[in-house]
């Protein structure tokens, strides 16, 4: 497997906080890579400075072998690198299938006046996205009507609509009911590897980490303090203790 | 002296000399340009406060500032044609513009736009347009087409004889004192409300963050009544103050607001010392045009509204407000 | 309302019209004002899907209003001046546009409103060139070299308004089914989407302005050619205001709302203004509270609740 994104010595200082403190990452190609540690750590700078929307205050960030810095957001998109935030970013106006098929219009570039968004190719397109995620039922709702499990999962099919090589998530499933959570990690792990996306995802449920990274970085005070496959992260005693919060002959309960 | 001393002293030489040719000119222009910048800051201001509580403009505070002008010569019609002294023509002034304040500020602001709060700025902009609309016929229907003046209160005070090097100027006392007297006491009053009193704070704080203020306990919607009540006297206070110097037609409504929209822009939204400034430097730009380039007075508020904007989008003091994503 | 019943309802309007224009020779001259301020406010309703709202668009009338003034005394063929003058507009609207662009809402809406005041007060003062509020009157211009006169050229600038009006409705339609128009939306409900979709939302906004210029030119130019007449009112805010006002009287959210609010207003304002000289404004703006108040959707959405409550019954 070859490295897909590598994060050397990045810094970011925000007046006397380092928000990056000499970040040193290899994303591998196809990996599906948890990114966890407590509030204020500097996951979310971390994706910020990739989607070039930070700019960081030294080092840099190679994907595909191409320097990343300097790079205008929107360009760093049409490399294949998306991304699906916290708070989901849809067009509230739009029904869900709009919403998907005004991803794939700005993917094909065809930004036109003429032919309708709902296209049969784009239709097409759109229906068989939402298919992949199990939206399907929702198409024709409208964006401010879902429930949050749903406008999670419209926000990543619309990331996902971008042919992206590089998914970066931010907290894909907070907000999400406990009783859809597995349901919605599940579709979106089997969508990502069915098309070979690579995911970089922050996450603060232990159990979805559990159930779907094939390694874990453990962020802290700007820095990775612990990098490996998610049996031997989530057990390791520190991390326990640092970043889930159990102390010592606690048994450990489900992250909410 | 060098040779730098000697170009100074003769780029001075020639700027005495256009200033003493000139000099009565601009002299005017200054004092006419504070006159009319006091009436405007008058209805600037109170269309910032309105905007902080709000966060709409109200297109309909320029006709607030036409009533209260035309209520102005109302009340001091009746008070001449019934043998009342004439000296009370100046605190009418101040009564008209209670009255159109007390009257139509509650009534527009609770029959209206309460009702139109959660609606889209865009309807909320529009409706203050309709009244606006409204407004302009009411007051034809009330005082007619004709023009109607009120110069009672600036004949009263007589003239004065401004020296200006080796001229005099004769000035309405009205024109040099009153107008921007007044309009200096409610910016000094008002700074000073907003700061010390407690019901100024208030102000502040739902201008500020509403939802954070009525978190607090305060009543946010009373306290918008107040506002706009108190924004709706100011305007009709600058109406009435400036009714003495020109009389009073159809269509001041409409000439005032974007007028008093130019020194809002410029000053920046929810901005009150701001407006005096911006009031005076659109004020002193339109009336050095009059006197230098007549053709260019009513292109100038806008020029530099323009200008401003573009440099600064938002207004020379205001803030940005951040925009959540 | 479906594609079909739109345009069965577009064609229905289109021909009550002309019946009107017909019946009423008096009316020509309005219904061809409204059709005309109609077409500007297709323009409108593009930035009010944005969520922008323009206080200056009467700017791009007047731009192109004494455009034909100029024009038309060194060559009078109507069917010349029309693109001309609309080009110039859109023209003016691509060069104010990229600066207007950066600017949201409030902002946005201020500096289009300071533009067309700048521009006002220069038609009202620069009196050499534009001769003042006394405004230009034109030749009467030919239509495919004839020379028209009386019901005829009234005739031939109704049926040119009316035709201009179709085109524009259908294109308005198709641009706002497109990803560009579609986008509109989005830029009022989450333009960091679209720029994070790579898609830029200046451009987006500046696509639907310079249309809108476009076709505010084309109003402007019926309105030269049927009154003849320009003044610089036809750039003061208050008529900027108007459109605004059409707008939402129609009904924001559809292409027939903009004509069906376009004539009501002309109709309103001449028949009141000719029985009750000061209460046109008051009875106007009396119908837009009304509107805003209890039908946001305009008088297109009360249509349209009154057919679907037909349909259930």
């Amino acid at each position: 497997m070859s490295v897909l994104l590598s994060a050397q010595d990045l810094r970011l200082a925000f007046g006397g906080v380092k928000a990056a403190d000499g970040i040193n990452l290899d994303v591998m190609e196809r990996e599906f890579l948890a990114i966890i540690g407590p509030n204020g750590a500097g996951k979310t700078t971390f994706i910020n400075m990739t989607t070039g929307h930070l700019t960081p205050q030294g080092g840099s960030i190679r994907y595909e072998g191409k320097e990343l810095l300097g790079m205008k957001p929107r360009a760093i998109v049409r490399l294949g690198i998306a991304r699906s935030f916290q708070l989901p970013q849809l067009f509230t106006e739009h029904t869900v299938l709009e919403n998907a098929a005004m991803a794939v219009a700005a993917r094909e570039g065809a930004f036109s006046a003429f032919r309708p968004l709902l296209r049969p190719a784009f239709r097409e397109e759109a229906e068989d996205l939402l298919n992949r995620f199990g939206l399907l039922p929702a198409a024709d709702r409208r964006a401010d009507a879902l429930n949050e499990g749903t406008r999670k999962l419209t926000d990543i099919a619309m990331a996902v609509a971008m042919k992206p090589k590089l998914l970066l998530m931010d907290e894909p499933t907070s907000g999400v009911a406990a009783a859809d959570k597995m349901a919605v990690v599940e579709t979106l792990a089997r969508v990502l590897r069915d098309a070979g996306v690579t995911a970089v995802f922050v996450e603060h449920d232990m159990d979805v980490v559990g159930r779907i990274a094939d390694r874990v970085a453990v962020w802290g005070q700007g820095r990775i303090a612990a990098l490996g496959p998610p049996g031997q992260i989530l057990n390791d005693p520190v991390v326990q203790r640092e970043v889930i919060g159990i102390r010592a002959g606690e048994v450990p309960h489900a992250a909410a | 002296m060098g040779r730098d001393g000697y170009t100074l002293a003769r780029g001075g030489g020639a700027m005495m000399a256009w200033l003493s040719d000139n000099g009565l000119l601009l002299g005017l222009a200054v004092l006419d340009g504070l006159a009319s910048a006091a009436s405007i800051f008058m209805v600037a201001v109170g269309l910032n406060l309105v905007f902080g509580v709000l966060r709409i403009l109200n297109v309909a505070h320029g006709s607030l500032y036409a009533i209260g002008a035309y209520t102005a010569a109302s009340i001091t019609l009746f008070l001449t044609s019934h043998g009342l002294p004439a000296w009370l023509s100046f605190p009418a002034l101040v009564v008209a513009a209670a009255l159109v304040g007390v009257i139509l500020g509650p009534l527009i602001e609770r029959v209206l736009l309460k009702r139109v709060e959660k609606q889209e700025p865009v309807l909320q902009l529009l409706v203050t347009f309709a009244l606006f609309m409204i407004l302009e016929d009411v007051q034809k229907l009330i005082w007619g087409v004709q023009p109607v003046s009120n110069d009672t209160p600036m004949r009263l005070l007589g003239t004065i004889d401004v020296p200006f090097g080796a001229d005099v100027i004769p000035f309405t006392a009205y024109q040099l004192f009153v107008l921007p007297g007044i309009a200096l006491f409610t910016l000094v009053g008002l700074a000073w409300f907003m700061r010390r009193t407690l019901t100024g704070r208030v102000i502040v704080a739902v201008t500020t963050d509403r939802e954070a203020a009525t978190s607090q306990g305060i009543d946010s919607a009373k306290i918008t009544m107040l506002t706009f009540t108190f924004g709706a006297m100011l305007a009709a206070l600058g109406g009435a103050l400036a009714s003495p110097m020109s009389s009073m037609v159809p269509g001041v409504g409409a000439s005032t607001i974007v007028l008093s929209f130019a020194v809002v822009a410029t000053a920046g939204l929810g901005q009150v010392e701001g407006a005096a400034i911006a009031a005076v430097m659109i004020g002193l730009g339109r009336s050095i045009a009059v006197y230098l380039e007549p053709e260019l007075e009513v292109v100038v508020p806008y020029l530099i509204m323009v200008l401003v904007l573009l440099v600064r989008p938002q207004g020379l003091f205001g803030v940005t407000e951040t925009r959540r994503i | 309302m479906n594609a079909r019943l739109e345009i069965l309802a577009g064609i229905l309007g289109a021909a009550v019209l002309v019946l009107l224009a017909y019946a009423a020779p008096w009316l020509r001259f309005v219904l061809t004002i409204a059709l005309a301020k109609g077409i500007t406010v297709l323009g409108i309703l593009l930035l009010l899907r944005a969520g922008q709202v323009s206080f200056g668009h009467a700017m791009y009338v007047a731009i192109a209003a004494y455009s034909v003034a100029f024009i038309a005394p060194h060559m009078r063929e109507a069917l010349l001046l029309l693109p001309l003058a609309a080009v110039i507009s859109a023209a003016a609207g691509l060069l104010i546009g990229l600066f207007v662009m950066r600017y949201r809402e409030i902002f946005f809406g201020m500096l289009n409103l300071a533009l067309s005041m700048v521009f006002y007060s220069l038609l009202e003062k620069l009196y050499t060139v534009t001769h003042g509020t006394d405004g230009i009157r034109l030749p009467v211009p030919t239509f495919l070299g004839r020379e028209l006169a009386g019901a005829s050229y009234e005739w031939a600038v109704f049926a040119l308004a009316l035709v201009l009006a179709a085109c524009f409705a259908v294109v308005v339609r198709i641009y706002l089914a497109a990803p560009l128009g579609q986008a509109l939306a989005g830029i009022k409900t989450r333009e960091a989407r679209l720029e994070f979709m790579g898609v830029p939302g200046r451009f987006v906004l500046l696509a639907a302005y310079v249309l809108s210029a476009l076709m505010a030119g084309c109003g402007g130019t019926i309105i030269a050619l049927t009154s003849r007449h320009v003044t610089p009112a036809l750039a003061y805010w208050t008529a900027s205001g108007e459109l605004v006002f059409i707008a939402i009287l129609g009904g924001a959210g559809s292409v027939l709302g903009a004509f069906l609010g376009a004539v009501v207003y002309e109709l309103t304002r001449v028949y009141a203004a000719a029985n009750l000289a000061d209460a046109w404004q008051l009875i106007l703006g009396s119908v837009l509270l009304l509107v805003i108040l209890f039908a946001p959707g305009g008088l297109f959405g009360i249509a349209q609740g009154l057919l679907r409550r037909r349909k259930a019954a």
